[in-house]
């Protein structure tokens, strides 16, 4: 805070170095000769009369309550008068306060008997206490202020726990029922119904379209949002045979656990999603393959894991290393001789 | 289970800071969601005893010396790291988007406001000896203050006072919790004995009708607030000086 006023040496100034203000000097110029070198002061700028008032007693380095008023009115109209020469712009709140002050130190010339007592209650007229009771009461919020800044930078380091909802996948409200092949199979019936009306029968098509094809088109628009309407995907055949082949594709794609079609209520919509634990495979592979691997990977979390209960291993003949845990592996293997 | 247990889990997870009172939501809505005894029991936790159980799982996490801590915002709740740990923190989720610091004008109009509301704006200037306009139309733009009513004297003028924003921004719990509220809410100043203004030979120095009534003068300068008590050796010189 604050602002650079420019000034010249041998200018009034130097008799400003005397006073207790907040002047920094800097040549911003190398003395050059007979040239005037102009010098950069840096005049802090107060928040008003009082800010300016506690600088000046902190300066004397006193009580607020022991400060001594005519000396700080001195101070004080120095400073606006080295104001004033460096042509600042004065506030008027400055001229108020500085009027207040020259009254106390005229007041104080008179001996205490002369003294005029205002009108009314001298006690809490008494323009001195006045001034020392504003200048603590706008001390302490000073320091509240300060207070204030140390929370305010103290809260910037503080960081809250803020978890992001967790992700619970698509269906993490209430799992929709999986709608049953004969919904499916409703559900395209109406959609040829539409399409029946415009067929035209005397003309013969080739195939245009294939299971495969129509596997990768659905694998792809699944792939980009979380789910699809079952009439969404019919929406643009625009044959008998093109919404069979998608059907068709659609079956597959549900039997090799790529896809799970859902239906929220009783003849509702039903909307097919990627499945929750989705076997990943590269669009463009071949169904077959995809069907072989899916089966592959069915085989191996529902193969019967442990080896004793295998019909062809005999309970009677333990793994040679077992040794001595054998006792206590009889009781599983005995447990299947109705397999045998 | 503990109360405080059920609640810290829930302000573990939850997404916002809550209220004792969004906590008793919470447990009064629990039981749809479970039929144990344990949930049921708790449906109908009065607020006091959230905030009682709350109050005792900060003092705990306070006493445990970790890097978080439960504080309350605002008067909602929520787990927060401690300042110290801000480089890190700040490294992995960067910093925080906050709006530029406050000017010292603003902070001293602000803390006026803030312990003195509802407060008008002509009081504010008398404390601080200046005009707060463009202050306050910077307080009143960041949503810290709010107009809050209007003063039953002549013209009604506009009150002030502080919003939650106010305290969230500083993570303040309440207004109460202000430092130093009782304090500062309303300054008592002690006016001291006697007030030490007079410069040495100013108002002491006898003109020439004070010599002729040497004897009332000094009684009146023993008696008077202003100089003669608490600089009785000063008096002395300058009456001898006189003399």
């Amino acid at each position: 805070m604050g602002h650079w006023v420019t000034i010249f040496p041998g200018s009034t100034f130097c008799r400003c170095q005397g006073l207790l203000l907040p002047f920094r000097m800097r040549r911003s110029t190398p003395w050059a000769g007979e040239r005037m070198a102009e010098y950069k002061v840096k005049f802090e700028v107060f928040e008003g009369p009082l800010d300016l008032l506690l600088y000046l007693i902190k300066k004397e380095e006193v009580d607020i309550y022991d400060v001594n008023l005519t000396q700080l009115a001195t101070q004080f109209i120095e400073y606006i008068e080295v104001m004033r020469m460096l042509d600042l712009e004065i506030a008027g709140e400055f001229l108020v306060m500085a009027s207040s002050l020259m009254y106390i130190k005229s007041r104080e010339l008179l001996p205490v008997d002369q003294q005029v007592v205002a009108e009314g209650e001298d006690e809490g007229e008494d323009p001195r206490w006045e001034l020392i009771r504003q200048l603590v009461e706008y001390k302490k919020f000073k320091d509240a202020a300060a207070q204030l800044q140390t929370l305010e930078q103290r809260q910037d380091e503080i960081y809250p726990r803020r978890p992001i909802k967790p992700d619970f996948g698509a269906d993490a409200g209430e799992p929709k029922a999986q709608a049953s092949l004969f919904d499916l199979i409703n559900a395209v019936n109406s959609i040829l119904k539409r399409l029946n009306q415009r067929e035209d029968l005397r003309d013969i098509f080739e195939d245009k379209w294939t299971v495969s094809e129509k596997i990768e088109y659905i694998l792809g628009e699944i792939g980009k949002g979380a789910s699809l309407k079952f009439s969404a995907l019919f929406a643009s055949a625009t044959s008998r045979s093109e919404v069979v082949v998608t059907f068709l594709a659609m079956l597959e794609l549900i039997r090799l656990r790529q896809l799970v079609a859902v239906q929220d209520s009783a003849f509702g919509e039903i909307e097919l999603s990627p499945a929750p634990v989705t076997t990943t495979s590269p669009p463009g592979v071949n169904p077959g393959e995809a069907y072989a691997a899916a089966v592959v990977q069915a085989a191996v979390e529902t193969a019967p894991a442990p080896t004793p209960s295998r019909p062809d291993v005999s309970p009677d003949t333990p793994p040679p290393d077992e040794g001595l845990s054998g006792a206590a592996h009889h009781p599983a293997a005995e447990s299947n001789p109705a397999v045998n | 289970m503990e109360l405080k247990f059920i609640l810290e889990s829930i302000l573990f997870s939850a997404q916002r800071p809550l209220s004792p009172k969004d906590l008793r939501d919470v447990l009064a809505g629990a039981p749809e969601h479970s039929e144990d005894a344990a949930v049921r029991a708790l449906k109908k936790t009065p607020v006091d005893n959230i905030a009682v159980a709350l109050e005792e799982l900060a003092r705990e996490h306070e006493q445990a010396q970790r890097s978080y801590r439960l504080v309350c915002v605002a008067g909602s709740w929520q787990f927060v790291t401690q300042p110290e740990f801000a480089p890190w923190v700040k490294a992995l989720v960067g910093h925080k988007s906050r709006p530029p610091r406050l000017s010292q004008p603003a902070l001293e109009t602000l803390a006026i406001v803030a312990y003195r509301q509802p407060i008008t704006r002509a009081e504010i200037e008398q404390v601080r000896g200046v005009a707060v306009d463009g202050v306050m139309a910077t307080l009143l733009e960041r949503g810290l203050v709010e107009q809050v009513g209007r003063a039953e004297v002549i013209g009604r003028p506009i009150t002030y006072g502080t919003t939650v924003a106010f305290l969230e921004y500083f993570g303040i719990r309440s207004l109460d919790d202000l430092p130093a509220a009782d304090e500062l809410r309303r300054i008592v100043v002690q006016k001291p004995e006697s007030l030490l203004t007079v410069d040495p030979g100013l108002a002491t120095t006898p003109p020439e009708q004070l010599t002729l009534t040497a004897a009332p003068s000094e009684g009146a300068a023993a008696e008077g607030p202003a100089s003669g008590r608490s600089e009785p050796p000063e008096t002395n010189r300058l009456v001898s000086d006189a003399d």
